[in-house]
């Protein structure tokens, strides 16, 4: 038989999950093509939010790769938009003059970004904010130009401008009405946002009536209808969305403010349908994700029916929304404005920034908005969605939250099996809690995988971690893993064992912490030495037999037991003393190769064991750390001195750097960079900080990584001063002493914590300022280990000799 | 110092080793690892490592066992055995100690 075919026009959330779930019911009943103008494969629109604020790349918003596509079959033709349909003979044709026929067809064209008339909108620098594309222009604004104007003060543009502050730009939010969000929120949980939202430093101007970009070629500014005036080198239009549906149109659908359909998508024209943004059901146009995969869903069960469907179709959502920014919880669903026939239950604590509000009609639960504390918002959807009479419930039954005393359950524990824990892909509590005990799941990204849930806007992960957390009786979201094999305890919990029960030898750890193995093992014995030496840096005396070889004899070891001898060159910078010194060594002692390292230094390899000490002596230069986990080398370009680039002095700030961070020891290898100018010579992005300069500032980067894992740094700040990167570099190296693992590289850290996370920590003065003298304290005790060796005849002995029998026959 | 052949060759005063570090010893052109315990008994096997000659005697010391340093092979000191997963063995040698004078017996 030969298969039907389906034509999907429009590439994106809405019609590729229709396609999932057609797949799902049945993988081989149709032949699909999918045309889409983006020249990208299917993504998370939702996600564009956390790639501009930093927190996701472009590739990990991938929903369904060219590789989906082509397991199930599907044609695909990205940047190719249909720009004709014939109903009449069933075909499309595309720009490119690719012509299919289709048997059914399926509109999923979304919506384009509104653009206000303006005079000069049609500017360089004017944009929306939709689609990959958009969120690049901004990324690459940012590196040019300071000033953001974002037009719209509603979710979107929010997000936009929480993610413009990241990028390090001032970000100035034009809104029109009295308050934020004055769609979703009530003046009060609106004037918390703002105050919420200036904290973070964004700025805002309220009641403003916006009349005419300015620029010449490019925009320069705004101006206002009061004669006011605002200087931007970006302008964000955030200011809603309007159908998409000009194709529709042309092809003679029926068109409302969208494209009509009934409960089964179905348009104007037979075998024709409508999901998503593009789509208008009994009068309404929804754009979120949540109601556009019920459509989608409605529409999979109406194509894939052999016979016409009984089911009831598509009812129309309940919508909801949360604003993606970090450290602001902001909820709201339904219908939550005051009315005639409405009470509401409210909640308002100043102090702690909380704001809930209950509207209720007729004994009803018919719109929420929850501020600073959203915990309660799954039950509240359910009593929405269920009609659920609340005239006999108490308060706290409604928002279990307020429930002062400690029995307070988590939500989740109270939620029936029925209730939706993830609204954008309506995956229930009971669905994830099978999918965790039949399958054994233990992480929030193998439910993701298994289960969809939390594949979207993310805002339901908490309550999948903490349902993994009831259902397998552990800490999931923060999923433990123990040392090594000696102990069931995690780095976090010995760290805090440590101080809490002021041990002092890594025996004494052992012991008292119960490991299983009497002496440890090479995992946990060098993590405990840490550890020790991190919480009394004057006080502990390094356990020798506790170190690895590298750092025991503080050169490192080669292929075949000899060691190679690196002194240290402060910042790259050499003179012919230095030089004829090694080279002198280097004849005495046969060294077989010398080198130039990737970090600047001279590499004296294949020395033996032996001679080590007599090397260092000879040498009479510091030790170059090369082989510790420990600050290692800074590099630095030519900077401003000699380089015609140069903006800085890179050379002068790197040797200070190196001089004071000397010897430190950290969680894993740290090496650092200072480059004068964006050409990075020193190569300032891949290291774990690196620093570049610009003109009149310091560019800080940090979690760079050139090894195994390559990953650019990502930029932390941007100062003016040599002892502002100080006192950032002090900060940032203490933080990631005390918070990291050991054996963990920042990179892996600034991941696994997240940069928010840091940049919270580092933000707050008092923290910082007691990081620094911590940093400062450890510093004190830094001693060249040559010297001391040298010094210690003990060690050198113990350590270093070697000794030889001769025997004869 | 010059010894005898199929004699228990004396190599050193138990004070010269100390717990938790390997000490390198060659005699003439075999190169033993001593490891000192906590009970005074001395373990002694060849110094290399049977996954890729990594030198035992610069490795952690565990007990009975120590830690190579090239790869860390966990490696049984008295069986002389890596520990699983891992296979291969090293050469072991019988110690003995007179008067804090650490003899060993090479058998040819
Ligand atoms: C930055 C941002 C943040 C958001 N955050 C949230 C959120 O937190 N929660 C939430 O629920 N929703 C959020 N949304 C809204 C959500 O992304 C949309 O509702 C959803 O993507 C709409 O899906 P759709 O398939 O209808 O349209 P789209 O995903 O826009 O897909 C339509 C596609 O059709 C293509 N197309 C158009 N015309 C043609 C043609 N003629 N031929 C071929 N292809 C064509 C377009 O290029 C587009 O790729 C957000 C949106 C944005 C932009
Ligand atoms: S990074 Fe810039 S200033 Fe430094 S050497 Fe390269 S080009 Fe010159
Ligand atoms: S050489 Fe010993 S573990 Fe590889």
């Amino acid at each position: 038989m030969l298969k039907q075919k389906i034509i999907l026009i429009g590439n994106g959330m809405a019609g590729i999950r229709t396609l999932e779930e057609i797949i799902k019911k049945d993988p081989h009943k149709f032949e699909i093509t999918v045309f889409g103008e983006e020249p990208h494969p299917n993504y998370n629109r939702i996600l564009l939010s956390s790639v501009l604020q930093g927190d996701a790349s472009i590739e990990s918003i991938v929903l369904n790769s060219y590789e989906w596509y082509a397991e199930h079959q599907i044609e695909l033709f990205t940047g190719d938009p249909v720009v004709k349909v014939d109903t009449s003979v069933q075909t499309v044709t595309s720009q490119n003059g690719i012509s299919r026929s289709y048997d059914h067809l399926i509109f999923a064209t979304g919506s384009n970004p509104f653009m206000l008339p303006l005079p000069g909108a049609d500017k360089e620098g004017v944009i929306a904010f939709r689609n990959i594309q958009d969120c690049e222009t901004m990324i690459d604004t940012a590196k040019h130009y300071k000033k953001a104007a974002v037009i719209g003060g509603g979710l979107l543009g929010l997000e936009a401008a929480r993610g413009l502050l990241n990028l390090n730009m001032e970000v100035e939010v034009i809104h029109i009405a009295d308050y934020l969000m004055e769609r979703q929120l009530d003046d009060q949980a609106g004037k918390m946002l703002k105050e919420e939202l200036e904290k973070q430093g964004m700025t805002f101007r309220l009641n403003a009536h916006t009349e005419r970009l300015t620029g010449k070629k490019r925009v320069d500014g705004v101006r206002f209808k009061d004669g006011s005036q605002l200087d931007a080198d970006l302008v964000v239009m955030a200011v809603g969305i309007k159908p998409n549906v000009s194709l529709a149109k042309d092809s003679g659908l029926e068109v409302n403010r969208a494209i009509v359909v009934n409960d089964y998508m179905q348009t104007s024209v037979e075998n024709v349908y409508a999901v998503g943004e593009c789509a208008e059901h009994a009068g309404v146009v929804y754009g979120l994700v949540a109601p556009l995969y019920e459509q989608g869903k409605a529409l999979a069960e109406h194509v894939c029916a052999d016979q016409p469907l009984s089911k009831p179709g598509y009812q129309g959502s309940i919508v909801y929304t949360q604003l993606k920014v970090s450290g602001v919880d902001v909820f709201s669903a339904g219908r939550f404005q005051d009315g005639e026939h409405t009470k509401s239950i409210r909640v308002h604590d100043e102090f702690e920034g909380i704001f809930k509000k209950v509207v209720v009609e007729n004994n009803k639960v018919i719109g929420a908005v929850l501020f600073g504390d959203t915990s309660d918002s799954p039950r509240l959807l359910t009593m929405m969605r269920n009609e659920q009479d609340i005239s006999k419930m108490s308060k706290v039954a409604i928002l279990p939250s307020e429930n002062e005393s400690d029995e307070r359950e988590s939500v989740v524990v109270a939620m029936a099996d029925s209730e939706t824990i993830c609204g954008c892909n309506g995956v229930t509590k009971g669905d994830i809690v099978k999918a965790i005990n039949d399958q054994g799941l233990t992480t929030v990204d193998q439910v993701k995988a298994c289960t969809n849930a939390s594949r979207s806007c993310g805002g339901c992960k908490p309550l999948v971690a903490e349902l993994l957390t009831h259902a397998t009786g552990e800490e999931a979201s923060n999923q433990k893993e123990p040392i090594c094999g000696c102990t069931d305890l995690s780095h976090e919990e010995v760290t805090a064992e440590i101080k809490d029960k002021g041990l002092n030898y890594v025996r004494e750890v052992m012991n008292v912490l119960g490991w299983s193995t009497e002496n440890g093992c090479s995992k946990c014995r060098p993590a405990l030495n840490y550890y020790l030496g991190l919480n009394q840096p004057i006080e502990y005396k390094d356990d020798s037999t506790s170190k690895f070889v590298n750092e025991r004899l503080h050169a490192n070891i080669q292929n075949d037991g000899t060691f190679s001898v690196v002194p240290r060159m402060y910042g790259g910078v050499t003179n012919p003393d230095q030089l004829r010194k090694i080279a002198d060594v280097a004849d005495k002692y046969n060294v077989p190769l010398l080198k130039v390292t990737g970090g600047q230094r001279i590499d004296l390899l294949g020395i033996a064991k032996e001679d080590l000490p007599k090397v260092w002596t000879d040498l009479g230069m510091r030790s170059g750390y090369a082989y510790g986990k420990s600050i290692r080398t800074v590099k630095t370009c030519v900077g401003e001195s000699f380089c015609r680039f140069g903006t800085q002095d890179s050379i002068g700030l790197g040797v200070r750097i190196e001089k004071k961070y000397e010897g430190l020891s950290t969680p894993h290898k740290v090496k650092m960079a200072v480059s004068a100018c964006p050409r990075n010579c020193a190569e300032s992005g891949i290291k774990d900080v690196g620093i570049v300069g610009v003109e009149g500032a310091w560019e800080i980067y940090v979690g760079g990584n050139g090894g195994v894992d390559l990953r650019g740094g990502d930029l932390f700040a941007k100062v003016a001063t040599d002892q502002e990167v100080i006192d950032f570099i002090s900060s940032f190296l203490q933080f990631y002493r005390e918070d990291a693992r050991y054996l963990e590289r920042t990179s892996h850290w600034v991941e696994r914590v997240g940069l928010d996370h840091i940049k919270k920590v580092l933000a707050d003065d008092e923290t910082r300022t007691q990081l620094i003298e911590r940093v400062e304290l450890a510093l004190t005790g830094q001693q060249d280990p040559w010297n001391e060796v040298l010094e210690s005849k003990d060690k050198q002995a113990t350590l270093y000799e070697k000794k030889e029998v001769e025997v004869i026959n | 110092m010059t010894q005898v052949l199929n004699e228990p060759i004396y190599v050193a005063q138990l004070h010269e080793l100390s717990v938790g570090i390997g000490k390198k010893v060659t005699i003439d052109c075999l190169e033993l690892a001593l490891f000192r315990q906590e009970n005074d008994d001395v373990l002694a096997v060849e110094n290399r490592c049977p996954h890729k000659g990594g030198v035992l005697s610069d490795g952690i010391v565990s007990g009975e066992y120590v830690f190579c340093p090239m790869h860390d092979w966990k490696i049984d000191l008295r069986k002389g055995e890596a520990v699983a997963p891992d296979v291969g063995c090293v050469k072991t040698y019988n110690v003995s100690i007179v008067d804090e004078a650490v003899y060993i017996v090479v058998k040819e």
